[in-house]
This record gives structure tokens, C-alpha cells and sequence, in this order.
């Protein structure tokens, strides 16, 4: 929104066919200011809205964020270091790590999947489907977490079945991964079902009547088709995974260095007073998530023609 | 895309596999509450050092925190805990009617009612005393704001309740209202509940919120020691409890895992002379104070201690004050 304002010129030239309207208006009376498309904001508003904007953003967005990284380092770069080479710190990064090269596979499988299906084939019951893939999003993580904990717990349904086949679940890996992959669900799948739906079936239907089979037009057609939307929301769903707390923070045990992963472990240092530890984690994680949005906004930069054109289908 | 996937599950498929084949030689793992951390910590290390030094082998002790209640519910839904080191008998009672892995007859098994420490609850003040309080009655004069956790997930927020109730109890007699009332109106100066020990603590000495937290003496001490006496100081009221944090074996998870002995030995190396000052240095009240530092130990105000068996024993408080519908329910209403 902001480009669209600034690149808008200042004083616009009136097009021809708004030549007689201005006509009329700038005669009309002595006290006319001058004349402005009807779509442009005045000058001043337009300040107000940009300085609003920015003002918000730094408060709510880049002093915390600034604030982070200048707590982890106040103290030096040595105990900066040193919080990070600690090995619990190790462990729950590598955990955090772990949990997303496990949630975010799964979740890019699940979501082209039940966008494909979605988007391409009509059944019965598919906006009841749609609903359910919005869940996570409508449900809070920490039922998310308590609902496994249910479900797999030794004193929930499925628990002593597993512990006799000496599964581990709850306050283990697959625990954290669950309730990731719960949460992070909807990221792959909102992402691409409006797409493909507006792309529609035609060039999978004219694939197939090439003689081309379901596999074939699946990697060659909708794939490509597909891919800008799919990166963007991997990438967010990797955000959201490293950073979950709530549902992972139910059913991890906070066993250190076994079921702690970083968001976890910042709440465990800040808790211990450890605040230089805490911090210098917390900006990991932060940095993390930088990355993560500075690879999407490079993609989007890079390859913008023809993510928009795609999008725009 | 495809080329960049397979990569992925591979990636993912091994981590899993380094993950799951991390051997170890004895590891135990001590679920416990908020206010250990640093104490367990070094008794840790303390008795990892005991354990090659008998020539046992390693040993290496993972730790679960967070509040007493909330960590016993985890123990009951399968966190796998050797030993469990909480807040107060109820909790782990809970555990042991709920899943069997613990005997029920399990208070007893360790000397003094399996409680190598103890402490007790006192207040903790901003610098100067700005309210000027002095015992458990200035609580409930209008304009201060009382920190403490909620005693339905804390352990230590259930010896807080009991430790006003004494109090309430001694000034008012057998007038079971007028108790209720007292009590009752403390919970009105809360103005929030926190889940666990150590949360009431950051919410209170780092968030700035609140006049007197309510809080055990060690964590009120290891406050005063992390942030300087020179912004907090500790009230000790006329009379308190002695608050009773057991300690107890899984037997049920030690035995699935063979962990048995080496659990047990931790247990009672916690009675050991050395462990017993390790105790006493993070401000915990040593069941054998003779084997702590005297200048540890000096540093403990005297003041007047009710127990546990005084309310007839957590089988009996903890359904009266803190069950469903309990004393606790009808009082608490929260702040506005």
C-alpha cells in the first residue's frame, strides 16, 4: 500500500477525461483548492497514515525486536557465546531444528494433498473440509497440546496400548511433532487451496487428454502451477513450527535438554534469571524467523513477475 | 519441487534415527518443582561425583521443573520420572492413586516423612518496606497487592493459603467465618494468579507487580540473592508453616527402566552430610542442620511454625481447602 501512495504522482496531470469535470470544478468558486483525483488522499492524511503506520510498526514491531538482540549482547559477545554453546541450548536448538524437519514435510505433503483434492475434484462434505483445515487456526495451541496429552497420555485412550507396545508419544519427539504438525496445518493448504482453485482443473484436464497420467500432470502441471504459492507457505509454516510454545510447552514434560525446544528454553532461562542466556536464545530464534521471512521476501523480489502473475490467475 | 523434498525426509528420517540411538549409561530423571532448580542443579553434579567416585559408573540426572501440581499431572499422563521431588505430599499421593507406580504407603520409606528439607513461607517486600507490613493482618489493608500462585496448580501457593489460615486461626479462634473472611480477603488483594512458585516470583521482583509476594523462604532468599538486598527485603511473619517439600521413588517407571538402585541412592544421598549443606547453602532448612554450614544456617529466622499434622494431614487439607468445591473455591473470587 505504501508503494501504491508514493508512486502516485503528487499533482497529478487530469486525464482527458476528467478535463471538463476539473474544468468546471476550478471555476466554480474563488475559494477552489486545487484540483485532485477523487482517489488520491490529501497530502496531509496521507503523512498522518504513513507516520501511523511507522509510528505502530516500531512500537509494536521493531523496538521489542531491537530490544531483544541488544539485551542478548549487553552483557558481551563472550557470554552471548557462551549461552548459545551451553548444551542444553544445543539441544533445544537442535530439537526445534528436528521439530520442523518433521512438521514441515509433513504439513507441505497433507496441504497439496487437501488442496488438490479441494481445489480439482468435487465430493460431498468439502466445505465442511475447508472448515476443518481452518481449525488450528480458530483453536487455541494449548488445546492442542492438552487433546494429544488426552489421546496419548498413560491415563488417555490410546495410552496404555502404546506403552505396552513401549511407544513413546507425550513428553517425547513425536509428542512435539504432533502438535506442531496440528498447528502449523492450515499454513500449506491456505495458501494453495484459493489458488488452485482459481486456476481451475483445465490444464490438468488437458494433460491428461494428451495422454499424460495422474503422476505425470501432477509433477508437470499443477506442481509448477503451483510452486511460488507452495515455497510461501513452507516458509511460514517453518516460521510458525521453530517458534510454537503453547501446544509444545503441554506436552513436552520440560525435560532440559531432551524435550525443550528453544521457545521453551527462553521461558526456562528467563525463569532462572538467566536473562543474557535467555535473550541470546531468544534472539537465535528471532534471527531464525528473520531469515526465514528475508528468503521470501528475496523470492518474492527475484522472482515477483511471476509470482504475481500466478497469483493473480 | 520434488528434488527438493526427498532431501528433506531423508534429513528428517536420520535426525530421528541419531535421536532415538543416543546410547547412555545410567540416566535418571528427577521431575520436580519450581524452586529447586538451582539447588538440584548442584546436588546433581554433587551426586554424579558420589556415584563414579564408589566406583558405580556415570550416572547423568535430567530435570523437569515447573509448578508442583501441574509436574504430578505430567508424572500421572506418563512423564517418565525416576524420582519425584515436589512441592508437598498431596501431589505425590495423587500420583500414587492414580497410577499405582508409586506405593500408597510411600510417606516413611525416607527419614523424616521423606522430607530431607524443608522451609517456610514468609514475605518478601520492596526495598524499605513502603507499606510498611509486618505480619500476615497487613495483607488486607486497602492499597496492597498481594503476589501469589494459584493453589490449584501450586504446591507452594497451597502452603501459602495454609500458612494465613494458621494465622487467621490463631487471631480468630475456632470462628471458622471470620477464618474463611481473613483468608478470603487476601486472595481479594491478588491481583493475578500464577501458576507455579517461580512465576509469582518473576511476576512480583521483574515485572514490578504487586507490594509483598507471598513466598517460600528460600525462593524468597534466592530473590534477595540474585537482585541485591538493595531492592528487596524479607519480612518474616509471627507465625508460619512448616512447609514439608517429600521427595519419593517412582518405583513403578524405575523398575520398567532398571533404574531402581541408582534412583534409590540418589534419594538417600539427599540425607548425606554433604547434600544436607548443599541444602542449607541454597536456603533451604536442613533436616539435619548440624551437617550445614552454621553461618547457613543462621541466616533463618525464628518464628512460629504450625505443620501439616496441625490440619490432620494433606489426605485430609488438601480435599478440604484445595479440592473441587473446596474452602478455596468458595473464597476466591478474583480481584477487580
Amino acid at each position: 500500500m505504501l508503494r501504491e501512495v508514493s508512486a502516485r504522482p503528487v499533482a497529478p496531470v487530469p486525464r482527458p477525461r476528467f478535463a471538463r469535470l476539473a474544468r468546471r470544478r476550478s471555476a466554480d468558486a474563488a475559494s477552489a483548492r486545487r484540483w485532485q483525483p477523487p482517489t488520491t488522499e490529501r497530502p496531509l492524511a496521507r503523512w498522518l497514515l504513513i507516520a501511523l503506520a511507522l509510528g505502530f510498526l516500531g512500537f509494536v514491531l521493531v523496538i521489542p525486536l531491537v530490544l531483544v538482540f541488544v539485551e542478548a549482547l549487553k552483557s558481551g559477545i563472550g557470554v552471548y557465546v557462551a549461552a548459545l554453546a551451553d548444551p542444553d541450548a544445543l539441544a533445544a536448538i537442535r530439537l526445534t531444528l528436528l521439530i520442523s524437519a518433521i512438521a514441515v514435510p509433513a504439513n507441505l505433503v497433507f496441504g497439496l494433498a487437501a488442496a488438490w483434492a479441494i481445489a480439482k475434484f468435487q465430493f460431498v462434505g468439502k466445505s465442511f473440509l475447508i472448515t476443518l483445515i481452518d481449525l488450528p487456526f480458530s483453536v487455541s495451541p494449548v488445546i492442542a497440546g492438552l487433546v494429544f496429552v488426552l489421546l496419548f497420555g498413560s491415563q488417555g485412550y490410546f495410552g496404555p496400548w502404546l506403552s505396552d507396545l513401549g511407544i513413546e508419544i507425550v513428553f517425547a519427539v513425536p509428542g512435539i511433532a504432533l502438535a506442531t504438525i496440528f498447528v502449523t496445518f492450515p499454513f500449506v493448504a491456505r495458501e494453495l487451496i484459493p489458488l488452485m482453485q482459481e486456476q481451475g482443473s483445465g490444464d490438468e484436464e488437458a494433460a491428461i487428454s494428451l495422454g499424460a497420467s495422474g503422476w505425470k500432470t501432477f509433477w508437470l502441471v499443477t506442481l509448477p502451477n503451483v510452486r511460488w504459492a507452495l515455497l510461501y507457505g513452507v516458509l511460514l509454516c517453518n516460521a510458525r513450527a521453530m517458534g510454537e510454545f503453547g501446544a509444545v510447552s503441554v506436552i513436552s514434560g520440560h525435560i532440559r535438554g531432551v524435550t525443550d525446544t528453544m521457545p521453551l528454553h527462553v521461558e526456562i532461562l528467563y525463569n532462572e534469571y538467566a536473562f543474557p542466556a535467555a535473550f541470546a536464545v531468544a534472539s537465535l530464534l528471532a534471527l531464525l524467523a528473520l531469515v526465514t521471512l528475508s528468503i521470501k521476501s528475496f523470492l518474492e523480489w527475484r522472482h515477483g513477475a511471476s509470482l504475481k502473475a500466478q497469483r493473480s490467475l | 519441487m520434488s528434488h527438493r523434498i526427498k532431501p528433506m525426509i531423508v534429513a528428517a528420517a536420520a535426525a530421528l534415527c541419531i535421536a532415538k540411538a543416543a546410547p547412555a549409561a545410567d540416566v535418571l530423571m528427577n521431575v520436580s518443582y519450581d524452586p529447586t532448580r538451582e539447588f538440584y542443579r548442584e546436588y546433581n553434579a554433587a551426586f554424579a561425583e558420589e556415584w563414579r567416585r564408589t566406583e558405580h559408573g556415570a550416572v547423568s540426572v535430567r530435570m523437569s521443573h515447573g509448578g508442583s501440581g501441574a509436574q504430578a499431572r505430567a508424572v500421572i499422563d506418563g512423564l517418565d520420572a525416576d524420582v519425584v521431588t515436589l512441592a508437598l505430599a498431596a501431589d505425590i499421593d495423587a500420583i500414587a492413586k492414580k497410577t499405582g507406580k508409586i506405593p500408597v504407603n510411600w510417606q516413611g520409606q525416607l527419614p523424616d516423612n521423606n522430607c530431607p528439607y524443608s522451609s517456610t513461607i514468609v514475605l518478601l517486600v520492596r526495598k524499605g518496606n513502603p507499606k510498611g507490613i509486618k505480619d500476615w493482618d497487613d495483607l488486607t489493608r486497602d492499597g496492597v497487592a498481594v503476589i501469589t500462585p494459584n493453589p490449584k496448580t501450586s504446591g507452594g501457593a497451597r502452603w501459602n493459603f495454609l500458612a494465613a489460615w494458621a494465622y487467621a486461626e490463631k487471631k480468630f479462634g475456632s470462628d471458622e467465618a471470620k477464618v474463611k473472611d481473613f483468608v478470603g480477603e487476601i486472595y481479594r488483594h491478588a491481583p493475578v494468579l500464577d501458576t507455579g512458585a517461580r512465576g509469582a516470583t518473576t511476576t512480583f521482583v521483574q515485572r514490578g507487580i504487586g507490594d509483598v509476594l507471598i513466598a517460600w523462604e528460600n525462593e524468597a532468599y534466592l530473590a534477595l540473592e540474585q537482585f541485591g538486598p538493595e531492592e528487596f527485603e524479607i519480612v518474616t511473619p509471627s507465625i508460619s508453616i512448616k512447609a514439608e517439600p517429600p521427595v519419593a521413588l517412582v518405583e513403578g517407571n524405575a523398575r520398567s527402566k532398571g533404574t531402581e538402585a541408582v534412583a534409590k541412592a540418589y534419594l538417600d544421598y539427599l540425607y548425606s552430610p554433604a547434600a544436607q549443606a548443599l541444602a542449607a547453602k541454597h536456603f533451604f532448612r536442613p533436616s539435619h542442620p548440624e551437617s550445614a554450614a552454621p553461618e547457613d544456617i543462621k541466616r533463618f529466622g525464628s518464628l512460629d511454625l504450625v505443620t501439616i499434622a496441625d490440619f490432620g494431614g494433606w489426605a485430609k487439607a488438601q480435599p478440604r481447602f484445595f479440592g473441587d468445591g473446596g474452602v478455596f473455591d468458595q473464597i476466591y473470587e478474583p480481584a477487580q
